[in-house]
């Protein structure tokens, strides 16, 4: 176990030093950059441009400038953004919360309909339910989590007000019903992909294990049919979630975005997607190296989970 | 990808909202009149601003404020941050009048303020006022500031002008004088757009681009620093010791909403009051009139739409070339069916509200037989695919705007057709805001763009930035002129008419210069924008105006109707 874990973190930091530098070689080759800001403001000149392009560091050559960010992130400085001089780890701690609020909540309610949908369709395979889950499950996956979005809000906010057209709270509240009250929407809309998905992968991996011989065994036992429902089906047919919640980690993420600028929700999502407008290197690499952390974390944990849940697995 | 607007960096070039101009705006607000909500005017001016600073205003901007040192380089919507918690020298209202904020009086060559020849000013402040931290503020206060920006190791927003000042001198805590190195007429108007900084904080800071102050700034403004919520709002709270009128609202959100929809939307469900930058866009405008309990005002803005060429390009370098092109648009159509008829028709660059504004420089007349004749007077004769040549050069060029923004490309595309008539080949070319309007546009790497700018100096219908034959970046000029437009009877009639305090001269000068501009045509003028946004009914005290970047500008006056 201890190898396993020593062998997955050499590997792991590996893997972080080759996205760094991919990531640092993506982001400065595209085209423009963050001195486009400053370019036309009028009587800018060019001397004032080489000033701030020195004081940014954005002179030197880019092996160099690399060698600078990697050298400050070795002693944990994620250095400061352009936009509004905060350090990358103060501005990325800022916007984490809302972000973990909305994935915390969505994921709850993606796993517990997804498990729904999935067992129901599952059990009840070709009944009526389990074709309007299926195509239910394609439309999900179709729609533009965007324009989804937009018609939540204009029939749930415009239309009836039943719920407020985004936001984290609502100014000068702030109490707890305030907060869960503007959760509902953003997080209903970000889930709909991963039930969709769940639901599928958990009915597929459902109907493999209805057919093990175990199951034929226990049914001509004469144990219960809840029984075997419970404790021989769903529990060998959630192993394979594991890998797959695992997997999911980042399309949470990814999903955040487009979510959180519909929701004018302020967390990573919409951060990376202002930082990358304005080219603001230390943020873009920050939320980059953070999002490859997490998602290695959740590999590692998504094995170790599945090693703990399955005795046939040996990490070792 | 959501939206176009949101991923612009700079509003200027960039914005893509479709405005209104005066004559057309009598009509909306006569639509709006008509459609029930001027009915509230009549409660409007019977309620009175409350006693005390009363509730809160939510303010909606598309694009996020960052920057808290005004003398940073900063965008628009940072300045409608600034305007609430700094004050200028003066500042122009929304009739264009210069009104005194911290000095006593506005300084003129009447009242003595500024010298006969232009070359010495003295300028009296108001005393009392003090700083959010309860310091006085004091003319060392006003050198400071001014000694800042022309500090080598600053990140300053802009030297213009103020690089011409010499000998600034505190004379007493509340007059001080200083030299210009040549008279400089917009020198008055660039001060309205200077917010003061507090010499007892930036003074003692080490390196003043990165002093803390810059994320909890100290102003002498109507609101004080409150808290940043990074990505999503800034709250500023009332100064109880302001000196000018107000503040009666006891807080205000700057709410980031980085979707024009989105943000319409939230303007619809009640979650802001008032629609900031970039405001409504025009396919939302009919929609937006018929709201309850909402004002939606169509006002002027400064901009100007145009196609900018690169005249060191060899298809731009002929006049009349240029000429044709003009003559070959159907603006008429751009505006009316792209824009919703909402902006006005232009063929300047001053915005029709400046005093400089030349009303008879020629329209815009679209006549393809003419551009053709003109074309084939100039021998410019049909090639291959009927595309026109001319000595080995083809009449082929690319256009480029801010990629994703959907009005600017059906705009483009009703252009290439109108010029593919003419024989004259366009071909689209868009990108990201972060490189368009980078190096691209300001080195003059570009053949063409599409673009909105603000051309003055502040409020000041100065040019000289964009036309001046020395402002070309690209050759190591100071300023934007990235057509590389090169005339030296419009060099020497903007550099007269910027030395001159005498208005009725400087006008001569502009409105010359604006004729012979119009007669050589670097760029081609579309139209003036307008603003199209929207406070709720009751929200007392909003007034668009041509002389601010951001409507934000008088906050302190603003008020719920009891």
């Amino acid at each position: 176990m201890t190898r396993f874990l020593l062998r997955r973190l050499m590997q792991s930091l590996v893997l972080l030093w080759l996205v760094s530098i991919i990531g640092f070689a993506v982001l400065h080759l595209a085209p423009g950059g963050p001195l486009a800001e400053f370019t036309l403001i009028p009587g800018m000149t060019p001397a004032q441009l080489k000033l701030i392009a020195h004081q940014m560091g954005l002179d030197r050559p880019l092996p160099v400038q690399y060698w600078e960010w990697f050298r400050r992130m070795l002693v944990g400085n994620w250095g400061r953004s352009y936009r509004d001089s905060q350090p990358v780890l103060d501005v990325i701690a800022a916007h984490i919360g809302p972000t973990l609020e909305l994935m915390v909540s969505s994921t709850i309610i993606a796993v517990v309909l997804g498990t729904w949908v999935g067992v129901l369709g599952a059990i009840r395979r070709y009944s009526v339910f389990d074709y309007l889950a299926t195509v239910g499950a394609m439309i999900a996956l179709s729609i533009p989590t965007f324009w989804f979005g937009l018609v939540v809000i204009y029939i749930f906010s415009v239309k009836l007000a039943w719920l407020p057209a985004g936001n984290l709270y609502t100014v000068g509240n702030g109490s707890f019903l305030d907060y869960a009250v503007h959760l509902i929407a953003p997080s209903v809309v970000l889930a709909l992909v991963t039930i969709a998905i769940w639901s599928r992968y958990l009915r597929a991996s459902m109907l493999e294990v209805v057919n093990q011989d175990y199951i034929r065994t226990a049914r001509a036992k004469g144990v219960p049919e809840r029984t075997i429902l419970f404790r021989h089906t769903i529990r060998n047919a959630l192993l394979p979630m594991i890998t797959i919640a695992g997997l999911q980690l980042p399309t949470l993420l990814s999903g955040a975005l487009v979510t959180e600028t519909v929701f004018t929700w302020p967390g990573m999502g919409r951060l990376f997607l202002d930082s990358i407008g304005y080219r603001d290197y230390p943020v873009v690499m920050g939320i980059l190296m953070f999002s490859a952390i997490l998602v290695l974390l959740g590999n590692l944990i998504a094995d170790l989970l599945y090693a703990a849940a399955d005795p046939r697995i040996r990490l070792d | 990808m959501p939206d176009d607007a949101r991923s612009d960096l700079r509003l200027s070039p960039t914005m893509d909202i479709s405005r209104l101009s005066r004559r057309r705006l009598l009509g909306a607000t006569a639509a709006v009149g008509a459609s029930g909500l001027l009915l509230p005017g009549a409660a409007r001016a019977a309620s009175a601003p409350p006693k005390r600073p009363t509730g809160h205003v939510v303010i909606g901007f598309s694009q996020e404020p960052t920057v808290f040192n005004p003398l940073m380089p900063h965008i628009e919507v940072d300045q409608g941050v600034h305007w609430n918690l700094f004050s200028p020298l003066w500042l122009a209202n929304e009739k264009g009048d210069l009104v005194p904020e911290l000095a006593a009086e506005v300084p003129t060559i009447t009242n003595g303020g500024i010298s006969k020849d232009g070359l010495s000013w003295r300028v009296k402040l108001r005393p009392g006022v003090k700083w959010h931290d309860g310091q006085p503020f004091t003319a060392d206060d006003v050198k400071f500031s001014f000694d800042l920006l022309n500090n080598p190791k600053f990140r300053a927003w802009s030297r213009n002008g103020y690089e011409l000042m010499r000998d600034i001198t505190v004379v007493s805590p509340t007059e001080l004088t200083w030299k210009m190195s040549k008279p400089y007429a917009p020198m008055v108007s660039i001060l309205c757009w200077t917010f003061m900084v507090p010499a007892h904080i930036l003074g003692k800071a080490a390196d003043p681009n990165t002093s803390p102050f810059n994320q909890a700034p100290v102003g002498t403004g109507a609101f004080m620093w409150k808290q940043r919520v990074p990505g999503d709002h800034i709250t500023l709270a009332a100064n109880p010791h302001y000196f000018g009128t107000g503040p009666y609202l006891e807080e205000i959100i700057f709410k980031y909403i980085p979707d024009l929809t989105v943000m319409f939307t939230q303007f619809q469900t009640g979650s802001i009051d008032y629609i900031g930058l970039q405001g409504i866009t025009a396919d939302h405008y009919n929609q937006a009139k018929k709201l309850k309990d909402r004002v939606v005002v169509v006002g002027p803005a400064p901009f100007i739409e145009s196609i900018t060429m690169n005249l060191s390009k060899p298809q731009f370098k002929e006049r009349a070339v240029r000429e044709a092109l003009y003559y070959g648009m159907d603006n008429k159509t751009i505006v009316e069916q792209i824009y919703y008829g909402l902006p006005k028709l232009t063929s300047t660059y001053l915005p029709t509200q400046s005093w400089a504004y030349n009303p008879h420089v020629a329209p815009h007349v679209y006549d393809p037989a003419k551009a053709k004749s003109i074309l084939d007077a100039a021998g410019w004769k049909p090639g291959s695919g009927g595309i026109r040549e001319k000595n080995g050069v083809r009449l082929s060029f690319q256009n480029s705007t801010t990629a994703g923004n959907h009005v600017r490309e059906q705009a483009q595309q009703l252009l290439q057709q109108n010029w593919q008539d003419i024989g004259v080949e366009m071909k689209i070319k868009n990108m990201p805001p972060a490189v368009i309007w980078g190096d691209y546009f300001n080195m003059s790497h570009y053949d063409s763009v599409m673009v909105g700018e603000d051309f003055m100096t502040g409020p000041d219908p100065d040019v000289s930035q964009y036309f001046l034959s020395s402002a070309i970046p690209a050759k190591g000029g100071a300023g934007q002129n990235t057509m590389e437009y090169v005339n030296h009877d419009v060099d020497k009639l903007l550099t007269d008419g910027a030395e001159t305090f005498d208005r009725a001269k400087r006008k001569a000068d502009y409105w010359k210069a604006a004729e012979i501009i119009r007669h050589d045509l670097p760029q081609l003028p579309i139209f003036q924008y307008a603003t199209i946004e929207g406070t709720k009914k009751n929200l007392i005290g909003y007034k668009p105006s041509v002389y601010v970047s951001t409507n934000t500008w008088n906050v302190n006056t603003w008020y719920w109707a009891a």
